[in-house]
């Protein structure tokens, strides 16, 4: 760890806390409706489209259509995307050749990109024409991203409402995240990331020459458009197989920084945009600092593990020293233009909110540095989370930390003036209980069954790692991996795609019942023993239950994986 | 219901028009306006025909040019579709080597190209840096760290028949520090620095 290392930490979080309030206030006024500078431009646009879909924006909807309303969008999208890929080799805009993808495959790639997962079970050089980036993997990356925040806005309406019935309108909430927020925002990102060096282009992949005189194939196509709402959508899925890592994606240190802050400057907003919309930025406050708090201990841990090195190289011979010379410490899976700080810094941002995607490859990351990730996974990915996802699942997890007091002091839990009732935290429990179930059966099926097991690679801890890492992953709706394990099988498709489906609908229909039930009841003024859900106490308390939800699920498990590889390692047993 | 479907059909279909063509066709008029180099992929050109681009690594064996980061990336083995074999700098397909920090596979791996460095460069100056023992994660890395050109410097200087310090002060030249003193490390483009290498002195 060094000076410079550090610094870029701390120029990081001021960056992204500078850009965040701003977006926040603007967001605000975009969800309730209110004129910004950009209506004069996207009202017009916003008002035909409507017309066009045959929305009416002030027709409201009670929390059960809301939810219908986001299924069958879910659903139209998966099967638009999976006869996409089926066809491609029949549509236009294919220069490589790429042939049909195998049905297994694009079942899973399609329900991957409709949960704002972006798992990607496969080379996207290798196998996606240009057309399928475009109509299948961009625009999937707006409308999962647009849904999450859709759901976000309507829970926060339930806080803000009184004896309501509707929670808002799927399709504007939506539309209005595309339109305003996410298109805008896409349209700056991609002319920065091409300035940097990422192409933007139609051409075949070229051909050159080398100075040896041998002859390299360079993979082209659009990629600036996706790499840009790939990260501001918390979406991950990468054009090309290495993801941001390769040198087309993210080209220089400049365009990595951005990248950081472009996954996180949306979920950072949508908290700030819950403060306005409730009239409460103390309660706002509270939840961007254990947040902040969460990420900044995952970045911390996992530079220090990568600074120290890995020992099986070290002792070689090889030097491993940080200078003004040489990155040092464990370069395995990095780019010397990143080096260990950015490199902890994407890891732990990339995997706090759901997006997956990577500067660096974690599956070589040293035991500890990588069990960072697999723990963000694990905490449910409310370390700024999802676009909308992310706000949703710290308000669940603020559920049960205001019961949780409530139990210690024997009074009613409330939460911004509503009671929260056993109907409430029951909800809560079941989106919070749906992710251990799924990763730990899933996962746990994944290194015993014969037709599963060949897809890890790694022998030893480190491949018990690599498969609950997928499950963790697909679940949480991450999307990125230990890539060692090849998911591509019949099997793994399919389980994964289970496990996907689960961690996003079974979590959102409780999320959006809990909206309706809370909409629909009275605020009551805070009283001598209502607990204060602002101060240090409350941030402490939150971040308790949550470290402690997950780490009681999750403690064996990381015992066996990345714990005892770590010891094993310092050790010097390999495997 | 069936007005709900008939919605979302509607929003799919309008907003794939918007974000799934409209976006990236304009996002690639605009970009090849406003930075042409950049989005046809930053190409070299030189003696009028594509040498490489200059973020994407190469591969270079010559005892006379600085050599890139060992490249996990691999290609269809020609024999057999069915298998892969090792390429590296495989533009077309990018990868990392995945390996797990305890594999005896990863440690043998480092313990070769050990060997082989140290018997390609018996004059070094300084200890092997671990970027020149490790795969990046894109294995298209075009950069090596300062030092990974330093410990070059005496085997090219041998090869070219030049002063060691003429060497020092182009690699000098050629590397970019952090960017502000902060973000990332220092790194020297291979390619870049090979094509001034070989404009400053010819190849013997």
């Amino acid at each position: 760890m060094n000076a410079a290392g550090i610094l870029q930490i701390v120029v990081f979080f001021v960056l992204l806390t500078a850009l965040a309030i701003p977006l926040g206030i603007y967001m605000a006024r975009v969800y309730q409706g209110e004129r910004t500078f950009a209506s004069v431009i996207l009202g017009p646009i916003e008002r035909g489209l409507y017309k066009l879909c045959g929305i009416k924006p002030e027709q409201e909807q009670h929390w059960t259509a809301y939810a219908f309303a986001v299924l069958a969008f879910s659903l139209i999208g998966i099967l638009v995307m999976y006869g996409l890929m089926r066809l491609q080799a029949l549509l236009p805009l294919n220069p490589a050749g790429e042939a049909a993808v195998a049905p297994d495959l694009a079942f899973n790639t399609a329900v991957s990109f409709a949960t704002n997962t972006n798992w990607q079970n496969y080379g996207g050089e290798s196998t996606m024409s240009y057309l399928t980036q475009m109509l299948g993997m961009t625009v999937h990356n707006f409308t999962s991203a647009a849904t999450g925040m859709a759901v976000a806005i309507a829970l926060v309406r339930g806080f803000a409402r009184r004896s309501a019935k509707t929670i808002g309108n799927f399709y504007v909430d939506a539309i209005r995240s595309i339109l305003y927020i996410l298109l805008p925002l896409a349209v700056v990102f991609t002319l920065f990331l091409v300035w940097q060096g990422v192409p933007q282009n139609f051409d075949p992949y070229v051909s050159a020459t080398t100075l040896e005189g041998a002859s390299q194939t360079i993979a082209q196509g659009p990629v600036a458009s996706q790499d840009a709402i790939k990260l501001l959508g918390t979406n991950g899925g990468g054009f090309f197989n290495a993801n941001s890592a390769h040198p087309y994606e993210n080209p220089t240190a400049l365009a990595n920084l951005f990248q950081i802050i472009g996954l996180l400057v949306i979920s950072g907003g949508l908290v700030v945009a819950f403060g306005r919309m409730i009239k409460d930025g103390r309660q706002a406050r509270a939840l961007y600092a254990a947040m902040a708090l969460m990420l900044v201990v995952g970045i911390g841990v996992c530079y220090w593990a990568e600074a120290a090195g890995n020992p099986a190289i070290a002792s070689q011979g090889v030097d491993i020293t940080a200078s003004d010379q040489a990155p040092g410490g464990n370069m395995e899976g990095k780019e010397v233009r990143f080096g260990l700080s950015a490199s902890a810094i994407y890891a732990a941002a990339t995997t706090g909110t759901s997006t997956g995607a990577v500067n660096s490859m974690h599956d070589s990351f040293t035991p500890i540095g990588g069990m960072v990730p697999m723990v963000n996974l694990m905490l449910g990915e409310v370390i700024f989370g999802g676009v909308g996802a992310g706000l949703h699942g710290m308000i669940v997890f603020v559920i049960i930390t205001v019961f949780i007091a409530g139990l210690m002091v024997g009074r009613t839990p409330e939460y911004l003036g509503k009671k929260m009732e056993s109907k409430e935290v029951k909800l809560a429990v079941l989106s919070i209980i749906v992710f251990p179930l799924s990763v730990l059966c899933l996962g746990s099926l994944a290194v015993v069954l014969p037709i599963a097991t060949p897809a890890i690679a790694a022998a030893g801890p480190h491949g018990l790692s690599e498969a609950v890492y997928a499950y963790a992953s697909a679940t949480a709706n991450n999307g990125s991996a230990f890539g060692g394990f090849s998911g591509n099988t019949p099997y793994h498709n399919s389980a994964l795609a289970l496990a996907m489906l689960l961690g996003r609908f079974i979590v959102i229909i409780p999320t959006l019942a809990i909206a309706g039930a809370l909409a629909a009841k009275k605020t009551v003024p805070p009283s001598a023993g209502t607990f204060p859900t602002h101060g240090w106490l409350f941030v402490a308390l939150l971040i308790s239950v949550i470290v402690v939800v997950a780490g009681l699920t999750f403690f064996p498990v990381l015992a066996l994986g990345p714990i005892v590889e770590q010891l094993s390692l310092a050790a010097g047993t390999l495997f | 219901m069936l007005k709900q479907m008939k919605q979302s059909i509607l929003a799919t279909l309008v907003i794939t028009l918007l974000t799934g063509l409209a976006y990236p066709l304009v996002m690639t008029g605009l970009s090849q306006v406003l930075f042409p180099a950049q989005a046809h992929g930053s190409l070299i050109e030189k003696d009028g025909h594509v040498v490489g681009s200059a973020l994407i690594g190469q591969t270079f064996t010559g005892a006379g040019y600085f050599h890139p980061r060992p490249s996990a990336t691999t290609d269809t083995d020609p024999q057999d579709a069915t298998k892969q074999i090792p390429a590296p700098y495989n533009a077309a397909s990018s990868t990392g080597s995945n390996a797990s920090p305890s594999a005896k596979s990863l440690s043998s791996d480092v313990a070769d190209r050990l060997a082989a460095l140290t018997a390609e460069n018996p004059n070094a100056r300084i200890p092997v840096p671990v970027d020149l023992v490790t795969t990046s994660a894109s294995g298209l890395d075009p950069h090596i760290s300062p030092a990974a050109a330093e410990y070059q410097v005496p085997r090219i200087a041998a090869a070219r028949g030049i002063p060691e310090a003429q060497l020092r002060s182009l690699v000098a030249r050629m590397t970019s520090g952090r960017t502000f003193g902060i973000l990332g490390e220092a790194h020297v483009n291979v390619l870049e620095l090979n094509l001034a290498l070989d404009q400053q002195v010819a190849q013997r």
